[in-house]
C-alpha cells in the first residue's frame, strides 16, 4: 500500500493518486476527483429556488414551490448517480486484461474489462479541447481484420482528467507490466 | 509463464480429491469444472471422463489434486496425492491446498517435462459456477466471420472460451456427491440436481401441442389465401382494413413460435421467446377487456351511445359549413361558389346521416358480435376500433378527397394559364417550358380564366385547409392506436422481465476484484459477471 500523491487536474482542481501493487504482473491505479462543492451546490440551489418564488410571486399559485422542491432533489439524485464521479480505477492484470471502473457519487460503479489479447499498446496522446490541448492516456485496441492497424481507441481516466506528469507515472507502470507480458508470451 | 486457474467458488468448502475440468495450452489457463472425491477407481474416473467428453466434445481430464485440510497436516495424504500424478499424467500437474483457518490459499505445479523447470507464475480466479453456465456472454465481436458455428481457437476470446467451456459441461453436472455411483463429484448442484417438474411436463407435452397448433394454423392460413378472397373489390377491402393486416400478422407470429424446428441461435430464441411472451399478454389483455365488456351489459349502453355521437360529429360538421358559407375569419368568399360547394357538402353529410339511422337496429348485435374477437387478443380490438373509427368518419374522408381534387384542378389550371400569361408553354415531348406564340383570342380567353380560377382560389383553398385539417386529426387518432398496437407487437416483454429478474442471464462482460493477498501467495481475483443495460437489451432484441 502506497501513501495517495497529490496531483491535479486540467482545470486545477485536487486529484489523489494511490497505486497498489499486489503482484509482479497486477497492478492497480485510484485516482479520486474533486468532490462536490458546496458553494456550487448552494449556488444552484437558491437559483432555482428564486426562480420559483419569481414565478410564484407573479401567479400565487403555491404548487409552483412543490414543483421546484421537487426538482431540486431529483435533479440533485440524478445529478449524483448519473454525472458525478467520485473516483476512477484502472487495474491491469498482466495476462488476463485491464480493467476500468467508475464509482458515482451515489455509489454506483460502472466497469469495463478488455481482455489483453486485444489490446495493442497503451499510449499518451495530445488533443485539442477546446481552446486547451491536454494530455490523456489511452488503450490502443489491436484491429482482427488488420494486423498493423489500430481499431478503437479507449480513452482512460475521462472525468478525472489529469495532468502529464500524474499520466506518465501510470503511463510507466503501465509499459513495465506490458513490456513483461511480451516477454513472457514470446518465450512460451 | 503466467498460469490461470479458473476455480469454482462453490468447491472452497469441498473435501479432498481430484480437480477435473479443461485446459487450455494456448492460453495456459485451466478451467476447473469439479472435484472428485475418495475414494475412487482410477479406471472409473476415466471411463467417466471420456463418457463426458463424448456428450460435451470438450476435453474433460483430470488436472491435479485439491488438498482441504480440515485437521492438522496428513503426511500420507500429502504423499498419496503426489502418486496420483503418476496415474493421471497432466502437463502440468496442480497441486491445490488449503490449510484450516488460512485464507491464502497454496498453488503449486508439478512439471514432468525435461527442460528448465520455472516457477511459473499462478494466478487463482474464482467464477460462480451458476453465474457463469447460465449467462451467455455476448460480445458482438465474436460474430466476426459469418460461418455459422466456426469459431477458431485464436480469434475466440478467452473469456468467451471460459463460458463456454461451463456451458456445455451440462451432463457433467448431473451427478454429484449424493449420487449411488462409483463417482462422487463435488460442483455448484452439490445440493442436489436442481428441476422442476412443471418445466418437464412442459417440456413433454410441448412435442405434440405444438405439432397440433402448426396443423391448425396451415389450415387457417391456407384458407385465408385461398382464391375466392382475391377477387378485386374483397381484396382492396382487406387491405385497407386494418384489422386483416393485424390478424396476418399474429398468425405469422404463432407459426413462428410453434414451429417445429429448434431455434438455431441465441437470437432466434430470444425473438421467439419475445413474441410468445407478447402473445400471452395480449391474449390475457384481451380476455381482461371481453369480461368486462360483457359485464352489465356495457355493449347495449357502448350501442346506444354512439348513433347519437354520430349524430353530433354530423351537426358540428353542418355548423362548421355553415360557418364557411358565411363570412369564415373575416375573410370575404365568393358567394356563389361558397353556395354550391356549402349546399353539395351539406346534402351529402344529410345522406350519411340517413345511413347510419338506417343501420341503427342492427348496431348493437354487430358490436355484440365483434366484442367477441377481443378474445384473439387486446391488438385485434384495437385495430377494430381504428376501423370502426374510419368507416364512421368516411364522409370526413370524401369531404377531404373532394376539396383536394378540386384545389388540384385548381392549381393546375392555374399554373397552366400562369405560363400562358407569361407567352409560355410545357412540353410534353421535351419535358420542359417553351416559349409559344399564342393567337389574340386564344390570350384573351386565357387570361380571363386565369383571373377567374386566382380569385376563386381563397374560397377553393379554405375549404381544401379546413378539410385537410380535419381528415389530419382523424389519422391523428388512428396513428395514435396504431402505435399502441404495435407496441404490444414489438416491445421485447421477455428481454425485460429477464433482465429485471434473473440479471445474470444476460450478460455484458464481467469485472475482477482483487481479493486479499499475502506476499509469496498466488494472486487471487473474482470473477463477477455484469448484467447487461436495460437499453442495450431494447436495442439487441428489437
Amino acid at each position: 500500500m502506497e501513501e495517495p500523491r497529490n496531483f491535479s487536474d486540467i482545470d486545477g482542481g485536487h486529484l489523489a493518486l494511490q497505486r497498489r501493487c499486489y503482484s509482479p504482473s497486477c497492478r492497480e491505479f485510484c485516482l479520486s476527483c474533486p468532490r462536490l462543492s458546496l458553494r456550487s451546490l448552494t449556488a444552484a440551489t437558491c437559483s432555482v429556488w428564486l426562480a420559483a418564488y419569481g414565478l410564484f410571486a407573479l401567479c400565487q399559485n403555491s404548487m409552483v414551490l412543490s414543483a421546484a422542491i421537487f426538482i431540486t432533489l431529483l435533479g440533485l439524485l440524478g445529478y449524483l448517480h448519473f454525472v458525478k464521479i467520485d473516483q476512477e480505477t484502472l487495474l491491469i492484470i498482466g495476462s488476463l486484461g485491464i480493467q476500468m471502473t467508475s464509482s458515482y457519487a451515489s455509489g454506483k460503479e460502472s466497469t469495463t474489462f478488455i481482455e489483453m489479447g486485444k489490446v495493442k499498446d497503451v499510449v499518451i496522446n495530445e488533443a485539442i479541447y477546446m481552446q486547451k490541448v491536454i494530455y490523456y492516456l489511452c488503450i490502443l485496441l489491436k484491429d482482427p481484420v488488420e494486423p498493423q492497424g489500430v481499431s478503437q481507441v479507449v480513452p482512460v481516466f475521462q472525468s478525472a482528467k489529469p495532468r502529464l506528469d500524474c499520466l506518465i507515472e501510470v503511463y510507466r507502470s503501465c509499459q513495465e507490466i506490458l513490456a513483461h507480458q511480451e516477454v513472457t508470451s514470446a518465450s512460451s | 509463464m503466467v498460469l490461470k486457474v479458473f476455480f469454482p467458488s462453490c468447491c472452497s468448502s469441498a473435501d479432498s480429491g481430484l480437480l477435473i475440468g479443461r485446459w487450455i495450452p494456448e492460453q495456459n489457463s485451466a478451467i476447473i469444472l469439479a472435484v472428485v472425491h475418495f475414494p475412487f477407481i482410477p479406471f472409473q474416473v476415466k471411463q467417466y471422463l471420456s463418457e463426458v467428453q463424448k456428450v460435451s466434445q470438450i476435453e474433460t481430464v483430470v488436472l491435479g489434486t485439491w488438498c482441504n485440510n480440515k485437521q492438522e497436516k496428513e503426511e500420507s495424504l500429502g504423499k498419496f496425492l503426489d502418486d496420483l500424478s503418476t496415474i493421471f499424467s497432466h502437463e502440468p500437474w496442480l497441486q491445490i491446498s488449503k490449510e484450516k483457518g488460512s485464507k491464502f490459499w497454496n498453488c503449486h505445479t508439478l512439471s514432468r517435462q525435461a527442460g528448465t523447470p520455472k516457477e511459473d507464475q499462478i494466478i487463482l480466479i474464482y467464477y460462480d459456477q451458476r453465474k457463469t453456465m447460465l449467462s451467455r456472454l455476448h460480445p458482438p465481436e465474436t460474430s466476426l466471420d459469418n460461418q455459422p458455428g466456426v469459431i477458431t481457437a485464436p480469434d475466440a476470446s478467452k473469456l468467451a472460451a471460459v463460458f463456454d467451456t461451463v456451458a456445455r459441461n451440462e451432463v457433467l453436472f448431473l451427478t454429484d456427491r449424493y449420487d449411488e455411483g462409483p463417482i462422487k463429484l463435488s460442483h455448484w448442484q452439490s445440493e442436489g440436481v436442481e428441476a422442476s417438474i412443471i418445466v418437464e411436463l412442459a417440456k413433454q407435452a410441448s412435442v405434440p401441442v405444438c405439432m397440433l397448433l402448426t396443423c391448425l394454423l396451415s389450415l387457417v392460413s391456407g384458407l385465408c389465401r385461398s382464391r375466392i378472397l382475391k377477387f378485386w373489390p374483397l381484396s382492396f377491402i382487406w387491405s385497407k382494413l386494418s384489422t386483416c393486416e393485424q390478424v396476418g400478422y399474429r398468425l405469422e407470429h404463432l407459426r413462428f413460435v410453434f414451429s417445429n424446428q429448434k431455434a438455431e441461435n441465441h437470437t432466434q430464441f430470444m425473438r421467439k421467446a419475445n413474441i410468445f411472451v407478447s402473445l400471452l399478454l395480449d391474449m390475457a389483455l384481451g380476455i381482461m377487456l371481453l369480461s368486462w365488456l360483457y359485464r352489465k351489459n356495457r355493449i347495449g349502453q357502448l350501442a346506444e351511445a354512439l348513433i347519437p355521437v354520430a349524430d353530433h360529429v354530423a351537426r358540428e360538421l353542418q355548423d362548421l359549413l355553415q360557418w364557411l358559407m358565411g363570412v369564415p375569419a373575416g375573410l370575404k368568399m365568393n358567394r356563389a361558389l361558397d353556395q354550391v360547394l356549402g349546399r353539395f357538402f351539406l346534402y351529402h353529410i344529410h345522406l350519411w346521416i340517413s345511413y347510419i339511422h338506417l343501420l341503427s337496429p342492427f348496431i348493437e348485435m354487430i358490436l355484440w358480435y365483434v366484442g367477441l374477437s377481443a378474445c384473439l387478443g387486446l391488438t385485434v380490438v384495437l385495430s377494430i376500433l381504428s376501423d370502426i373509427i374510419a368507416l364512421l368518419t368516411f364522409h370526413i374522408y370524401c369531404f377531404y378527397v373532394y376539396g383536394a381534387r378540386l384545389y388540384c384542378l385548381k392549381i393546375y389550371g392555374l399554373s397552366s394559364l400562369w405560363r400562358l400569361f407569361r407567352g409560355k408553354k410545357w412540353n410534353v415531348l421535351r419535358q420542359r417550358v417553351d416559349s409559344c406564340s399564342y393567337d389574340l383570342d386564344q390570350l384573351f380567353i386565357g387570361t380571363l380564366l386565369f383571373t377567374i380560377l386566382l380569385f376563386l382560389l381563397p374560397t377553393t383553398a379554405l375549404y381544401y385547409l379546413v378539410f385537410t385539417l380535419l381528415r389530419l386529426l382523424v389519422v391523428f387518432v388512428q396513428g395514435l392506436i396504431h402505435l399502441l398496437v404495435d407496441l404490444i407487437d414489438s416491445l421485447p416483454f421477455y428481454s425485460i422481465g429477464l433482465r429485471l429478474c434473473r440479471s445474470y442471464r444476460l450478460a455484458a462482460g464481467v469485472k475482477f476484484r482483487v481479493l486479499e493477498q499475502e506476499v509469496g501467495r498466488p494472486l487471487r481475483l473474482l470473477m463477477q459477471v455484469i448484467p447487461e443495460q436495460i437499453t442495450l437489451a431494447f436495442n439487441l432484441w428489437l
